[in-house]
């Protein structure tokens, strides 16, 4: 009798074993393929298009001064608009996971309002606040200051979209962290910044750096809330997706994929810069351990 | 460090957690704050250290008032429930955390604070596991890092969240007595909360019973436990056999039984409730005296130095348990569906609650 569930139990499991080979390999054949036909195939197709009409027309296309211009001002935003996001991602989920107050839920959903709002319209309500003709349009005019068709307003249209991912990154984690390690810091005697620098930072640090990607990805890729509030001039407002799609409304296919394969060379930096800073603390933790 | 509460009170939002709470804690006791959950005694441990601040009512530590100083400010310990530790560092960095974040003028020297973690570490024999991180430890060894690390500081006050709700029975009976020795040998003052009466009933010099945001009792093991100020006190502090009845002229009456409560004399009419506690209760073959309860054996646990047997009231077939040691169940060779009759030997009887 006391054999007989112990018999059953591998009966049972050399079935599982058997089919369990099948369900794998299907469910990883099905991924790739999906991947390579609809991410891995367009990025070829971006590079081979870039390369069509050779490397001299490849590097003068993005050598060119509007070229330049726009990749400059793209990298710019990005460095203006992430880290104040970042910033701003921890004020929001430290509010909302570490303390209780009334009115939580409905600050979470403004929150996700970029998400929901098309970016057209948020570059709208900038032009609508700080064009010539809105809200502030007349004192911006009166004191000189530019904001609509200029750097800042593509900088307020980027921070406006890029603003969720930081904080929806964060709020789940530091919810499910608690406050009990914050609490203890204080009472050993830390201060509030010793709390944050030597506890807060390094238990989110992975979920910040993933929201970061996100946020700079968004950043260097927006294309129709800044098309709205930057004007579109040439050398001087142009984002790298607005230059590529000028240039290919004027038919320089080779040249916007030219500047599209340095876009997608950014984000793909990104990603390993990503998986080098994960490898090395996953590397480090496993020794330690 | 002597501790004052006075005149505590607290809400969260219309809930009222804590309503008046008057407490003394003398210098090097061990005070249990018992009671079920949500009976406010982790909201006024959090106040003490100064996680949650009281809407009314002073702390005092030697006479000086507390109320509004910052939990960092009152140098105390503080051991949490689900231990927190510092996930991104090691045990030793964990130990050594409090001693490290002091500002420059007063904080100990390298070699100072090496030897303050090897010393903890050996306190708590876990000198080989310095360099592990909390997630490789088990819940007992994580406990006593999370003592240590807050011993760390030298606190003058120790207070501590549930120490060992989280742990397996056996561990938790070892931390028990570990926690016992090392609060004889350090002499700190010491406040913790939790809800097993068997743990404050053991461990604790003083135990303070609330319910409901209040205090309910306040006293040493056997004050509380011989003389309970309520019934509550009474079903909280171990099992107990409830009898409802009348109250008349200083006889309560429960079914065919009675018993006379003086005290009651002056009242008519009121409803009562006798408590009775399993090991109080005689239990016979034969009818030795006219006020004994006549009930059938039910069911018999027989493991252990006493033996629980489950009887049914033949007058109004209510259950009551009875407690009796191994020797004598043996010997009176007790039967399920025997007819016994049994005799209290001391009921308590509260007008105000039932069980």
């Amino acid at each position: 009798m006391m054999g007989m569930p112990e018999i059953d139990l591998r009966k049972k499991s050399v079935i599982y074993r058997q089919e369990s080979p099948w369900v794998k390999y299907i469910l990883i054949a099905v991924t790739v393929l999906f991947l390579a036909l609809f991410l891995l195939l367009p990025l070829v197709a971006i590079f081979m298009k870039a390369f069509e009409k050779g490397m001299y027309v490849y590097m003068a296309s993005i050598t060119h001064p509007d070229a330049v211009s726009a990749i400059k001002l793209t990298l710019l935003v990005a460095i203006i608009s992430v880290p104040l996001n970042a910033l701003f991602g921890i004020c929001a989920a430290w509010a909302i996971s570490k303390y209780q107050f009334k009115g939580k839920n409905i600050l979470i959903t403004l929150i996700d309002i970029p998400f929901a709002v098309s970016p057209v319209i948020a570059g709208l309500v900038f032009i609508l606040l700080f064009g010539s003709s809105g809200l502030f349009g007349e004192f911006l005019f009166d004191s000189g200051i530019k904001i609509v068709f200029a750097l800042p307003g593509i900088v307020l249209a980027t921070l406006f979209v890029t603003f969720p991912f930081v904080a929806r990154e964060l709020i789940p984690l530091m919810q499910a962290q608690g406050t009990a390690e914050e609490e203890a810091s204080l009472i050993l005697g830390a201060g509030g910044f010793k709390t944050f620098w030597r506890i807060t930072l390094p238990n989110i640090k992975w979920g910040l750096l993933y929201g970061i990607i996100l946020c700079n990805a968004r950043a260097v890729g927006e294309f129709g809330a800044v098309s709205v509030v930057s004007g579109h001039i040439r050398g001087l407002t142009n984002t790298m997706p607005l230059h590529i799609e000028i240039l290919y409304n004027e038919y320089q296919f080779s040249a916007a994929f030219a500047v599209a394969s340095i876009m997608s060379l950014i984000a793909i930096m990104t990603l390993i810069v990503k998986n080098l800073i994960e490898w090395k603390s996953g590397y480090r933790s496993t020794k330690a351990g | 460090m002597k501790i004052n509460i006075q005149n505590l009170s607290k809400s969260f939002g219309k809930a009222a957690i804590l309503h008046d709470i008057n407490l003394e804690i003398n210098s090097g006791e061990l005070i249990a704050l018992l009671g079920p959950s949500g009976s406010g005694k982790t909201s006024l441990l959090r106040i003490i250290a100064g996680l949650e601040h009281p809407d009314v009512g002073k702390i005092k530590f030697n006479e000086e008032d507390y109320t509004e100083r910052h939990a960092r400010e009152r140098k105390l310990g503080f051991v949490f429930q689900h231990y927190a530790l510092f996930r991104n560092m090691t045990i030793y960095e964990n130990i050594a955390y409090g001693l490290k974040v002091r500002p420059r003028k007063t904080r100990p020297t390298k070699q100072a604070i090496d030897k303050k973690v090897h010393d903890l570490l050996s306190l708590i024999k876990l000198e080989n596991y310095a360099h592990h991180y909390p997630a490789q430890l088990s819940g007992g060894q994580r406990q006593r890092v999370a003592l240590a690390r807050s011993l760390a500081v030298e606190p003058e006050v120790l207070l501590l969240d549930e120490p060992f709700g989280a742990l397996d029975a056996k561990v938790r009976k070892e931390l028990r007595r570990w926690l016992r020795n090392l609060h004889n040998d350090i002499e700190i003052t010491s406040v913790f909360v939790t809800h097993d009466q068997e743990e404050a009933l053991e461990v604790a010099d003083r135990i303070v019973i609330m319910n409901n945001g209040r205090v309910e009792q306040i006293g040493t093991p056997l004050e509380v436990y011989e003389n309970p100020a309520s019934a509550f006190v009474l079903d909280f502090l171990g099992n107990v056999n409830s009898m409802a009845g009348k109250v008349n002229r200083g006889v309560l009456e429960t079914g065919s039984y009675k018993i006379e409560l003086p005290e009651y004399s002056s009242m008519d009419d009121l409803e009562g409730i006798g408590y009775v506690r399993p090991h109080d209760l005689d239990i016979d073959k034969e009818r030795l005296s006219e006020n004994s309860i006549e009930s059938i054996v039910e069911h018999v646990h027989p493991i252990g130095s006493v033996v629980r047997i489950e009887l049914i009231r033949r007058d109004n077939d209510e259950m009551i348990e009875a407690e009796i040691p191994k020797n004598l169940y043996q010997s009176m060779d007790i039967q399920i569906g025997e007819r016994v009759f049994v005799t209290p030997r001391s009921v308590k009887m509260f007008l105000d609650y039932s069980i």
